[in-house]
């Protein structure tokens, strides 16, 4: 009983996180600029990596729970992957977005561009210096 | 209801369609940011179809391999990002 329960889960977090998986090729195909690009190919991978690894972990500590210490050293390691995954993804987003911008990519449509002009932050400390 | 082992299988073979989705960007991209978010992408999608991959087969060592591979590509998307950035290292 408390097996096919936890069969259950399994199969419908394998669904959710391949769902948006795909969702992310679909969406990084169909958007128009880099920065709606870098919305859906990082955000929807991180919630499907969440999901899939999730149901890699309910596995392993299902088949720990069984007797097998193998299902241990699985459901581990799938955690330290995970924790990788939800620190890099969204840090190397913002590294993209960011040099994006400052090499020039304008978002598709747009009409003011408010960090126009602004100075980096390399620029700042030079005006500092020039002003001592 | 068929073995949880071959699903997992069946799920390797849809990140592969994503996979394939994300390439088709990285060579059609117009500008270089473009190509390095497809990139960027493929990376994490090859990390989770390694842990995948690892229970599919029932073999713990491509768990480790995706940790690493994580890191490394965390790593070279930096690089990469700055580069394009045209800063100082």
């Amino acid at each position: 009983m408390l097996s096919e329960i936890v069969d259950i889960i399994v199969y419908l977090f394998l669904a959710i996180g391949v769902f948006f998986n795909l969702l992310a090729g679909v969406g990084l195909l169909r958007f128009p600029d880099v920065y709606t690009r870098l919305h859906a190919g990082t955000k929807c991978t991180t919630f499907g990596s969440i999901f899939l690894c999730g149901s890699v972990i309910i596995l392993g500590l299902k088949m720990w729970y069984q007797g097998s210490t193998d299902g241990s050293v699985l459901a581990i390691h799938t955690a330290g992957a995970l924790i990788a995954i939800l620190i890099t993804n969204p840090t190397g987003a913002h590294a993209i977005a960011r040099a994006a911008h400052r090499s020039g990519v304008k978002p598709v449509r747009a009409v003011v561009d408010d960090l126009e002009g602004k100075p980096a932050r390399k620029a700042a400390r030079k005006k500092k210096e020039a002003k001592k | 209801m068929i073995e949880i082992e071959s699903t997992y299988l069946i799920v390797l073979g849809a990140l592969l369609l994503s996979i394939i989705m994300c390439m088709i960007r990285v060579v059609k991209g117009p500008t270089a940011p473009d190509r390095v978010v497809g990139l960027d992408t493929i990376n994490t999608i090859v990390i989770v179809g390694m842990v995948v991959f690892g229970i599919a087969t029932g073999s713990v060592i491509y768990i480790d391999v995706a940790i690493v591979y994580a890191l490394l590509s965390y790593i070279s998307t930096l690089f990469i990002a700055k580069y394009l950035e045209g800063g100082e290292f």
